[in-house]
């Protein structure tokens, strides 16, 4: 997944949602989709087209933890850290993961190959732990599985 | 010849996917002709994926079944029924699904979901015909007379709601599903959405007709990917079909909806913030009054409704209020699809009627632990749901009974913890989390729980426990009377409740632990 900024593209997706009520989130999640992050012309543009001040839309962006400031690694697992995978050992496992990777919550490999989130609750809590890699769900994960399925991301 | 086998999230994160593909492919390979349907699910995680083949008799099912089975399973004749190290008979006889009342599920895991005149086949859009032949006050008048509450976890009853929006005057409405649903150990949202979504769709129709709404949004957290594309698809054929749009089934009605997606904010299922989010704002809190129903989305009048209340209405109009108010106990009327998740054998979707123990729920129905070790505590409603030992597993399930015991049954979730557990830490978890997902707006939310996590840091470090388990309570007390909402409010129900059921994790080792 490659995301070059595109001012264009930028402005396309700006006008595909401006017509919405409340097109705010909706615009931002097509701008990370297009670019992998929300990049910092992303803010100014979005202000001034929805005539909001800088500080408004930066307040937006820095609240939900969706929106990322920076490129994720080229693949993203996102591990489940709420209490149902607690109750089946997902914070060992997930230890194990990152210390073996060499990474905390939120890091993402040198190499750029796999980032590691964490996420409170994907709604697998009856076949926990659970995951998603690249927006792919995956469930029972114990800790052979978690590592065979970090190794699959290349 | 007609095999099911569930899309669901769940069953494809544990491979229904590979397993259709491999079905297909041998069914190819020894010129089978079978046609492979996919369905929500049944709600038995233990046993996905499950792999239905309809017989003369029922559907008989097998599971859960890896690629590897594939063979196998056609070698022991699965597509006439016959019998195989992974058969469950049929599946309407497994004893977890057949003690249930399915009401608002009563299609999940039977259809395809996208699959319109299935969905009518099974009693779809009768509701809506009705709600729009009775009008607006008599819809509104039967859904107070079915006594249903608010599933999301406060237990407001919808009608009082949905009469309070019906009455205001204003020249928009809006309906207002909350599919935010962020609590661990709870996916009854998901897999309506993913199972049954004209439900939810015909729901807040119902819900349109009965208020004078024309415009409505499903918030669904982003968490939930394939919940969001089967929505968006149902909704397209909704609107191709005229059960959406300018002409309500024909009529002069007008009603219209959207999916708008989360972007990772558990306090964005309290309804306000909710309200904030879809308005492109930060999520935070609005204090409250004006109630949403006259001061909503964009300031007007708005019903706010958990999924599974939406989804429930269908059934209400379709077979009547008497018929839903049948089920339950006291004041709590009718089934809750209770969710039983964690370290439990037999973890799924269980819609039964208030009233049944917790114990029951736990034990008999979910099998115990999955680990085979004893069961220690169950959380009950989520991560602001308190921890129930087993001296109160003969809690009933119940708005009031819950309450009295100082907790909650929220939006339904069970999470099951066995022996290993370590409450300590788990109140710990709870003050965090908190921390993590405080809007910042109200300061005992956003600072009360970031020094609740350090107190009970201290308290595990064993420095001055006694002083410390006292500070962290007298905490717990200006959270739950000084917060703004349910976040603030009511994290301090695992943490009290840890501290009152499981005082020994909090002891230094070989400490007497002292009485209250």
């Amino acid at each position: 997944m490659t995301h070059v900024w595109d001012s264009d593209k930028a402005e396309d997706i700006i006008a595909a949602h401006e017509g919405l009520e409340g097109p705010m989130l909706p615009i931002l999640h097509g701008m990370q989709e297009a670019f992998g992050y929300i990049p910092e012309a992303v803010v100014r543009l979005i202000a001034a087209r929805l005539n909001l001040s800088r500080a408004e839309v930066y307040g937006v962006v820095s609240f939900y933890h969706d929106f990322r400031r920076e490129p994720a690694g080229r693949h993203v697992l996102k591990l489940c850290r709420a209490e149902a995978c607690q109750s089946v050992g997902s914070e060992a496992n997930a230890a194990t993961l990152l210390r073996r990777l060499g990474l905390g919550w939120g890091g993402t490999t040198p190499d750029g190959r796999l980032t590691v989130e964490a996420v409170y609750c994907l709604g697998l809590c009856a076949c926990g732990p659970s995951a998603l890699l690249d927006g792919e769900p995956h469930g029972r994960l114990d800790a052979a599985a978690l590592e065979a399925l970090a190794a699959e991301a290349v | 010849m007609r095999v099911f086998i569930p899309c669901d999230a769940a069953a494809l994160a544990v491979g229904a996917d590979k397993v259709a593909l491999a079905i297909a492919k041998e069914a190819l390979a020894r010129g089978v002709d079978l046609k492979i349907i996919r369905t929500g699910s049944r709600g038995m995680f233990w046993l996905e994926p499950l792999v239905e083949v309809e017989t003369p008799e029922g559907r008989v099912g097998y599971g859960p079944v890896s690629i590897g089975d594939v063979p196998g399973l056609f070698d022991a004749g699965f597509l006439e029924g016959r019998t195989h190290k992974l058969s469950v008979g049929l599946v309407e006889k497994i004893p977890f699904f057949a003690r249930q009342n399915r009401l608002t599920f009563a299609r999940c895991g039977v259809i395809d979901p996208l699959d319109l005149d299935a969905f009518r086949a099974h009693g779809g859009y009768v509701g809506l015909a009705r709600a729009l032949s009775l009008g607006a006050a008599q819809t509104v008048a039967e859904v107070k007379a079915s006594g249903l509450r608010g599933r999301g976890g406060a237990g407001f009853p919808t009608g009082i709601k949905w009469e309070t929006v019906r009455t205001a005057a204003a020249d928009q409405k809006y309906i207002l599903c909350n599919a935010d649903e962020g609590d661990s150990g709870t996916f009854a949202d998901r897999m309506l959405m993913e199972g049954d979504p004209f439900t939810l769709i015909e729901g807040m129709t119902i819900a349109a007709v009965a208020v004078g709404a024309t415009r409505g949004y499903i918030y669904v957290r982003s968490e939930y990917p394939h919940a969001i594309r089967t929505m968006n698809a149902a909704i397209g054929i909704a609107r191709r079909e005229g059960l959406l749009g300018p002409s309500l089934m024909g009529s002069t009605q007008h009603f219209d909806l959207e999916v708008r997606v989360g972007a990772g904010a558990y306090v964005c299922g309290e309804e306000t913030a909710l309200l904030e989010s879809l308005e492109g704002k930060r999520g935070q809190v609005r204090a409250k009054p004006p109630i949403p129903a006259l001061v909503g989305l964009f300031g007007k009048p708005t019903v706010v409704n958990n999924l599974i209340s939406f989804a429930t209405i269908p059934f209400i109009l379709e077979k009547g209020a008497a018929a839903y108010a049948d089920y339950g106990m006291g004041r709590s009327r009718g089934t809750m699809p209770v969710q039983l998740a964690g370290n439990i054998k037999h973890g799924g979707l269980f819609e039964v009627a208030f009233g049944i123990t917790l114990g029951e729920l736990v034990n008999e129905i979910g099998g115990g632990s999955a680990s085979g070790r004893p069961v220690r505590a169950v959380q009950a409603g989520g991560p602001l749901g308190a921890y129930f030992p087993p001296h109160l597993f003969d809690t009933p399930y119940d708005y009031e009974a819950f309450a009295a015991r100082d907790g909650l049954i929220g939006h339904g979730g069970l999470v099951v913890f066995d022996d290993s557990v370590d409450m300590a830490k788990m109140a710990r978890f709870a003050m965090a989390f908190c921390a993590h997902e405080s809007c910042g707006k109200c300061t005992p939310c956003r600072i009360g729980s970031m020094r609740g996590a350090e107190v009970i840091d201290k308290i595990i470090a064993e420095s001055e426990v006694e002083k410390n388990i006292a500070l962290v309570k007298d905490l717990c007390e200006t959270m739950k009377f000084g917060s703004l909402c349910a976040l603030g409010g009511f994290t301090p129900y695992p943490v009290l409740s840890a501290l009152e059921h499981f005082p020994e994790d909090f002891a230094p080792a070989g400490m007497p632990v002292a009485a209250e």
